[in-house]
């Protein structure tokens, strides 16, 4: 096995076990978040987000981390808006998403081997019948295209106002939970 | 103030009693737990987390077991033919650690447990049913998008990206249009 292939194994165990921690590996808690009963898919996925982001953003300042060498997802506007519709339906369907649902299933949940299975298989039937779909996933490029690109920003700018909604979005999460 | 409290739950640590579970972890410890995983990634790999693209590379792996020449004129599943073909995968090996960590923190938290989690007014058999049919209905998602919440979201929301930023409002928007729909699953 190669060093990158063990890397990958190591990264997806500090993955799998932060997420079973956080509880995120139980679906009615994941659902919460959609009746707004329990909030805290949105709490991880946002600390998350701003830490890697600030550490992302400081290690490139300290030239650490050469963030051109690090691979951006490439927007595709229309795609990555229907697609993402389609995603969150399916989350509240299932409860659970395509790597929570890997943490269900190794937690003992039959739910989550039964999301897993509904992935491969959603996964598998678009891919087969990928050909009239094409122009469509390919339409709206905008190749790898960021926050501070688009409002012409500075990017340490666009980390302050990310982290300021946060902050903000974690107090409004508190006080919704609490009147659930 | 204890700083012990806001970590109870992250790291190993005994259960009381037999049959009660851990409890979990602060939400905000463990997403920043969660947020330096995905910054190693970032440091040690060049890349972020991900999930749905080891469902989309086993799933070209299957066809190409099944009809080599069908999935090499696929434009869709042919991209992970290269290389060392798609059960060399990174996510595919990254996604065997998460249920390899998902089963181990389970484990120690004494939450390792063989049941069908579902809502209280939905029976088993409706259970497993809307986790099939929302798991496909997220993988034809996943596939237009180009990710899921870990690839697209997560990692791209950390990294700035446009497409990441769209793909995570859409989403949410999507299950909150759905969630009265299918209420009756879980409330």
């Amino acid at each position: 096995m190669t060093t990158s292939l063990a890397v990958a194994i190591m990264i997806g165990i500090a993955f799998g076990w932060t997420l079973e921690r956080a509880g995120l590996g139980s679906a009615p808690k994941l659902a919460g978040q959609f009746y707004l009963t329990d909030l805290t898919v949105f709490k991880v996925m946002f600390s998350a987000i701003v830490t890697a982001m600030l550490g992302a953003f400081w290690l490139a300042r300290l030239g650490v981390l050469d963030l051109s060498q690090v691979y951006v997802p490439e927007t595709y506007l229309l795609p990555q808006l229907a697609g993402g519709v389609l995603f969150g339906a399916g989350f509240v369907i299932a409860g659970l998403c395509p790597g929570t649902s890997c943490v269900a299933a190794a937690a003992g949940r039959g739910d989550g081997a039964l999301v897993m299975l509904g992935m491969f298989g959603g996964v598998l039937a678009t891919g087969l019948a990928f050909a009239p779909l094409r122009d469509f996933y390919e339409s709206t490029a905008r190749g790898s295209l960021t926050l501070p690109d688009l409002l012409h920003v500075p990017y340490g700018a666009i980390v302050c106002a990310v982290v300021a909604m946060a902050l903000i979005a974690f107090q409004i999460a508190e006080r919704v939970e609490k009147r659930a | 103030m204890s700083f012990g409290k806001w970590f109870r739950g992250l790291g190993v640590s005994r259960s009381r009693g037999k049959s009660a579970p851990q409890a979990y972890a602060d939400p905000y410890i463990a997403g920043t737990g969660l947020g330096l995983v995905l910054l190693a990634a970032f440091v040690i790999a060049g890349r972020g987390l991900g999930a749905s693209g080891a469902f989309a590379s086993g799933a070209a792996g299957v066809v190409a077991a099944a009809s080599p020449a069908r999935a090499a004129a696929n434009p869709y599943f042919a991209r992970y033919l290269s290389g060392g073909g798609p059960w060399r995968e990174w996510l595919l090996f990254e996604i065997a650690g998460v249920v390899i960590g998902g089963f181990l923190s389970a484990l120690v938290a004494g939450r390792l447990r063989a049941i069908i989690e579902r809502g209280p007014s939905l029976g088993r058999g409706g259970r497993l049913a809307n986790a099939f049919a929302g798991g496909a209905i997220m993988g034809i998602g996943a596939v237009l998008a180009r990710g899921c919440t870990s690839g697209l979201a997560l990692t791209g929301g950390a990294l700035l990206s446009v497409g990441s930023w769209l793909f995570m409002i859409a989403a949410f928007a999507g299950a909150y249009l759905f969630a009265p729909i299918v209420k009756r699953a879980w409330r």
